[in-house]
């Protein structure tokens, strides 16, 4: 048995043998009406094939890459403020980013997104993350972490370590710190000065434990304990290890899902989706019949291309971005309502169906250009001023415009013109309702 | 189809479109009522939770009172399991008590969603909807001087400032809460109206080639009603497309979908009923003038 890929390669390459025979040994050979018929047919089939294929066999939605609100996850936006001894400039910037980069890493986040925005300000984004409580703590906590007497002198830092891991002592986790070579000589001398006396650990300047030195400790290695839970032992050792960050950071906008959440907006927005969209076919059958149903043909043309740009330029499908997409389709037969309403015109000017159809689309198009820049502006600035979700709408909208200019004008055209040559009608006027 | 005298009966329309936005304005500035704004422009938090076992609102409001954040708005679903609470900015101190509080005397529960938004994002998205809209009309006024002429440009952005006007007047009257995407359905509403006037203008701009001895008020009335099965079918299929996002999206994009269910309806009407009337008015009395300063 071939396997699927296999069948992908070899089917299309048996269409287009097949193709080329019947162009060379039938088509050739039949007369203008007949050829007409044959294209039209052709053009039918392959729409609703594709149509089926890309939006219900192996829909391209599963292959556009989901935003937050839908894939559930962590978006937020920190402010990094001075702190006592380091001011907010690009270096210090750059590394609270370096900081924050290793510490999603060891979350084990996959695909994050971190990037700085204006001169304060960086966004983080986190997509399928469990726990949301637990990313935010490990994202935005200083965790400068310091050793100090009772006089309060500061023996050693967290700069001073070389590695952080959890471990166990008795039932309660801790955290257990391997010193580097300068930190274990600190720590050393630390113990030695301060010993049957309290040394103070301190995390962003609150005393976690204070024990008392009971030996001098020259190995380079201690432990912090009074931890509840393994995680939280966990979380201080991923931030440790990445180190302090250089800057104080407090979120400014935290937009968070659940993965579960995602999920049901994605049902939701799929059943809105098919329920208008299927809508708007069938008004426009029931309302402008065979012409109607051409449209309609291109409206599918339309979704399917509009969903492939969106896969092709990467772009993140949003619940917004769903919303644009829905409402655009409402908008995308506008062409050809403004196209048929032409061609009715022109109809009963006397004209005949093909020149009527001619004129008509060459009347429309101006109106339809005029229109549509003047939306596309309004889209426009929405994508420049936007940020996030809504600039995911601005996104749709304006290249659903653009796309269903082109499939409304020039797919329709072509099947209309097709069906109108084919002769498969013999009064043709009857279909513009004239 | 039997022609509509748009431009005669202005009287009416124009009054219509008065009392609406006359009636949202009174809303909009009455105290305690007004456009109900949420946390992307208030600041604030939003969380969305799924308690294991069914809570009731007022043991979630009794846990939140003694941390100081007893008026926040909460509600529960029918089976007691999801809980919305809105409040204000919380420290991180603050959100580690309210957390532990929550799972202490209300068992263990999931975060569906966090939405936090401080006071300087949100100043800043009221200043950027602001500046938004305004790009926005000055572009589309450059343009449609370019292609039409000033008088259209500005006939036009009026239609689109009565439908701003109706939309935030029924969100006022409906008592809806608009967030971020308020702004983004606005702006869709300006694009869509636009859209429908200037396929009005059009005709009249085509018109005018041909008809040029014709009172502009006849030649006006003619071109609203070629379009006017063209405007009416077009806001059809797209109130059907928002219509679906309004009554089967989910709670997130439903204010949205309302918002351009209002908003369609109002750009419809104002393309139809508001803007080439208003520009015939402009006109006439601009050649009345004139022919006052040859006499």
């Amino acid at each position: 048995m071939p396997t699927v890929d296999q069948m992908k390669l070899v089917v299309p390459l048996l269409v287009v043998i097949a193709l080329i025979l019947f162009y060379a040994l039938v088509y050739r050979k039949l007369a203008r009406v007949s050829r007409n018929r044959v294209v039209l047919l052709a053009l039918i089939v392959s729409i609703i094939a594709g149509s089926w294929y890309f939006l219900f066999a192996d829909p391209i939605y599963n292959h556009i890459n989901r935003g937050l609100d839908l894939a559930g996850g962590i978006h937020v936006v920190l402010e990094a403020e001075d702190t006592g001894e380091n001011r907010v400039n690009d270096w210090n910037m750059q590394k609270t980013v370096d900081v924050i980069r290793n510490r999603v890493d060891r979350l084990g986040v996959a695909e994050p997104v971190i990037q700085r925005e204006g001169s304060r300000r960086i966004i983080v984004e986190l997509p399928g993350i469990k726990d949301m409580d637990e990313a935010l703590e490990v994202l935005g906590k200083p965790a400068y972490l310091e050793f100090v007497d009772s006089e309060g002198t500061v023996w050693v830092t967290g700069a001073d370590l070389k590695n952080a891991d959890i471990g166990k002592i008795g039932d309660s986790p801790v955290v257990t710190l391997s010193f580097n070579a300068e930190g274990t000589r600190k720590f050393a001398e630390a113990t030695e000065k301060n010993l049957y006396k309290p040394l103070a650990i301190v995390l962003d300047g609150e005393v976690i434990s204070a024990p008392v030195v009971e030996s001098v400790i020259t190995g380079g290695e201690a432990y912090i304990k009074g931890y509840y839970t393994v995680e939280e032992a966990y979380r201080l050792a991923i931030m440790l290890n990445s180190g302090a960050l250089p800057l104080k950071l407090s979120v400014v906008e935290n937009r968070s899902v659940s993965a579960t959440l995602g999920e049901d907006s994605i049902q939701r927005s799929l059943r809105a989706g098919i329920i208008g969209i299927s809508a708007v076919v069938l008004f426009m059958v029931a309302f402008y019949r065979l012409p109607g149903a051409l449209a309609d043909l291109a409206l599918s043309v339309y979704v399917v291309l509009l969903l492939a740009v969106l896969a092709g330029i990467n772009a993140s499908l949003t619940l917004p971005g769903i919303a644009g997409l829905i409402l655009s389709v409402g908008m995308a037969v506008d062409a050809n309502v403004i196209i048929f309403e032409r061609i009715r015109e022109e109809l009963r000017t006397g004209k005949t169906t093909l020149s009527a159809i001619d004129s008509g689309f060459r009347q429309a198009f101006r109106t339809i250009l005029d229109a549509n820049i003047t939306t596309l502006i309004g889209a426009g600035v929405l994508f420049y001023f936007g940020a996030g979700l809504i600039r995911g709408f601005a996104v749709t909208l304006s290249l659903g415009i653009l796309i269903s200019m082109f499939t409304a004008i020039v797919v329709t055209r072509i099947l209309i013109r097709t069906v109108v040559n084919s002769k498969l009608f013999k009064n043709a006027k009857i279909l513009w309702g004239v | 189809m039997k022609k509509i005298d748009f431009f005669g009966m202005r009287k009416y329309w124009f009054g219509f479109s008065a009392v609406v936005i006359l009636l949202g304005l009174i809303f909009l500035v009455m105290p305690g009522k007004g456009l109900r704004l949420g946390i992307d422009f208030t600041g604030g938090t939003i969380l969305d939770l799924t308690f294991d076992e069914p809570v009731t609102v007022s043991s979630v409001r009794s846990t939140l009172e003694p941390l100081g954040l007893g008026k926040s708005v909460i509600q529960a679903s029918p089976d007691g399991r999801a809980v919305i609470i809105r409040t204000s900015t919380m420290s991180d101190e603050m959100k580690r008590d309210v957390r532990q509080a929550l799972e202490t005397r209300l068992g263990s529960y999931t975060v569906e969603r966090i939405e936090e938004v401080q006071g300087v994002i949100s100043r800043e998205l009221t200043r950027k909807a602001f500046l938004a809209l305004g790009i926005a009309f000055l572009g589309m006024i450059v343009y449609i001087t370019l292609r039409f002429e000033f008088k259209f440009a500005i006939t036009a952005i009026v239609a689109l400032l009565h439908d701003v006007a109706v939309t935030l007047g029924i969100f006022s009257i409906l008592g809806v809460e608009v967030e971020s995407n308020f702004v983004a359905a606005i702006l869709t509403i300006v694009g869509y109206s636009i859209n429908d006037t200037i396929v009005v203008y059009d005709r009249i701009r085509e018109n005018l080639k041909v008809r040029r001895k014709e009172s502009l008020a006849d030649l006006v009335n003619d071109s609203i009603n070629q379009t006017l099965r063209r405007s009416i079918n077009t806001s059809l299929t797209t109130l059907l497309a928002v219509g679906a996002i309004y009554v089967f999206g989910g709670k997130t994009t439903r204010d949205f979908g309302l918002a351009l269910v209002v908003g369609i309806l109002s750009g419809t009407y104002s393309s139809i009923f508001i803007a080439s009337p208003l520009w015939v008015l402009w006109k006439t009395r601009e050649e009345k003038l004139r022919k006052l300063a040859k006499a």
